[in-house]
């Protein structure tokens, strides 16, 4: 507790490599919420004790494969009911969970539990620069309420330079859900 | 003799396949064992495999397998699909499994149990149920293979067969036949039941805030749009009533275990208080056998603990109700994984995650049978 400026929760923590079980990184952070506000995004500062894998190859694979499609990429339901994941998409599904990521982190308090639970929709949004970018349309799980909460994100990578979230806005639910 | 080859003669020294109609048998045979040509039969009748697949390509084309042993496992099956392996698992094992109608869900679906008995009379039972929550499919999926694996090994498992010898085990696989429906064809993610909210547009109840436990306190909501509604009233919801009244109707319940997904969380009471249940100690051992016994196959990591505690607050739950009515090893499962897939958690991982949880199951179980009471 801080007084008058909220919960310090400090934190060690592994971070494990998704693609690769036996790749690990041991990292510490610490997380302030702030009280009252809570429109704010908590502060997270971290330190990682060790390098991060290099994705260099992977990335520029895709990054060439997305560049040279002729028609701009669209998809829906990723993972579909069933967890299935096309080939194709696992790099898509991968940067939607990036990106979703820092959704949850904006939207956090200390009581809420977000998880990405499917991409609804994607689509590629044509770009005269180098940037890849997409639209999509996630479904996040909040674990305390239970609640699926539909939410629009436009995402922007590329391989140098990484993911940036430029727009992001929680969308109504439908009437039948 | 309308020799039909199925592997041409290609040169000496090298093998010929042939089919033979059924005339031609003898006079091949004798031909054959006068020149010394040794032969070996490959297919005894060709026909009744033709037959077979037939049928099969037959049941494939309607959905329906042949029988339990050539069911996939593997998949997400829809509610047809598990009532129709219900029929065939009972057809084939007479003795052992029965199929039990406890009661209809809001929109009329019968609600089916499995009861698993050696015989006796209202022996010493325990439940289980999964699909509470439409949505946590491989908790379906998971009853599914339970009840295969029960019958596989009801005299070849030491553990099982003790169990059986003197309790029955319950089964209820889609405990929200509604609710599963939906998520197959409208919305994946529904999770509540189907019924109206009079004076809302909104529609179901969370069966597992429905129950006589704290009903209606703080960790459920009163709001019918929402996914944690607790509802009108306790038991308002048929699918919960029908298991109510099982219970009570049965009155020899020692263990009941309601399987949920996804967070890999073994938890029992309570969740609607921070008090502590009286049998707090002993539950929380079995739990720590329990969740060591699971992590033993894949090493897949759960945590454990009163539901309050471990998760969050929850009013009106199953497992709340069920202690206080005094069965006293009341368990929940959240079982795979941890959020990376959630609720669509891919196919694949259906039998490794059935696997696992049957051994936290069997820890249950047999600490049920060994401390009676």
């Amino acid at each position: 507790d801080i007084d008058d400026v909220g919960h310090k929760y400090y934190l060690e923590l592994v971070l494990e490599d998704v693609l690769d079980k036996d790749s690990t990184v041991n990292c510490t952070a610490e997380v302030l919420y702030h009280l009252g506000n809570k429109n704010i995004a908590p502060d997270v500062q971290f330190t990682l004790e060790g390098e991060l894998k290099n994705t260099e190859e992977a990335d520029n694979i895709f990054y060439s494969r997305i560049k040279s499609l002729e028609k701009e990429l669209v998809a829906e339901n990723i993972p579909d009911s069933h967890g299935n994941v096309p080939p194709e998409m696992e790099p898509v599904r991968l940067l939607a969970w990036v990106a979703s990521g820092y959704v949850i982190w904006q939207n956090s308090t200390e009581n809420t539990k977000f998880q990405l639970a499917q991409i609804k929709r994607v689509k590629q949004v044509k770009r005269s620069d180098e940037y890849l970018e997409f639209d999509y349309t996630i479904l996040l799980h909040e674990m305390v309420s239970q609640e699926i909460i539909p939410w629009q994100m436009t995402v922007l990578w590329h391989p140098q330079h990484g993911v940036q979230v430029t727009q992001d806005s929680r969308q109504p639910k439908h009437a039948s859900q | 003799l309308q020799l039909d080859f199925w592997l041409a003669p290609r040169g000496l020294g090298q093998p010929v396949d042939v089919r033979v109609p059924f005339p031609s048998l003898q006079p091949l045979k004798a031909h054959l064992e006068a020149n010394g040509i040794s032969y070996s039969i490959m297919i005894e009748d060709v026909q009744s495999l033709v037959d077979d697949e037939q049928r099969e390509m037959l049941r494939g084309r309607r959905g329906l397998p042949l029988s339990t042993n050539t069911f996939d496992y593997a998949t997400y099956h829809s509610l047809d699909e598990i009532y129709a392996f219900m029929d065939l698992l009972v057809a084939e094992n007479p003795n052992l499994v029965s199929k039990l109608e406890i009661g209809r869900s809001t929109e009329n679906r019968p609600l089916y149990v499995l009861k698993f008995s050696k015989g006796g009379t209202k022996r010493p039972a325990i439940w289980i149920d999964t699909g509470i929550h439409s949505r946590e499919w491989v908790t379906q999926a998971s009853g599914v293979w339970f009840a295969k694996k029960i019958v596989q090994d009801h005299e070849n498992d030491e553990g099982l067969a003790s169990v059986l010898d003197k309790m029955d085990i319950f089964l209820e696989i889609v405990t929200n036949p509604d609710g599963f429906a939906f998520t197959q064809t409208q919305n994946r993610m529904w999770r509540k039941t189907r019924s109206r909210n009079s004076g809302s547009p909104c529609i179901g109840v969370d069966p597992n805030r429905n129950w006589d436990a704290g009903f209606g306190g703080s960790g459920a909501s009163g709001n019918p749009c929402s996914e944690t509604y607790h509802g009108p009233y306790a038991n308002s919801e048929p699918e919960v009533k029908a298991i109510v009244d099982f219970v009570k109707n049965h009155g020899n319940i020692k263990a009941f275990i309601s399987i949920h997904s996804y967070s890999q969380l073994l938890l029992y009471p309570y969740g609607y208080t921070r008090i502590p249940v009286p049998d707090q100690r002993e539950l929380h051992e079995i739990s720590g056998k329990a969740v060591a016994a699971l992590s033993s196959l894949y090493g897949t990591n759960y945590k454990y603990g009163s539901i309050i505690t471990t998760i969050y607050q929850a009013s009106g739950g199953t497992i709340d109700w069920t202690y206080n009515q005094g069965i006293k090893y009341s368990f929940t499962f959240e079982l795979r994984d941890t959020g990376h897939y959630g609720f669509l958690l891919p196919a694949k991982q259906i039998i490794p995650t059935a696997k696992e949880t049957w051994l936290a199951l069997k820890v249950i179980m047999l600490h049920a049978l060994e401390h009676p009471y």
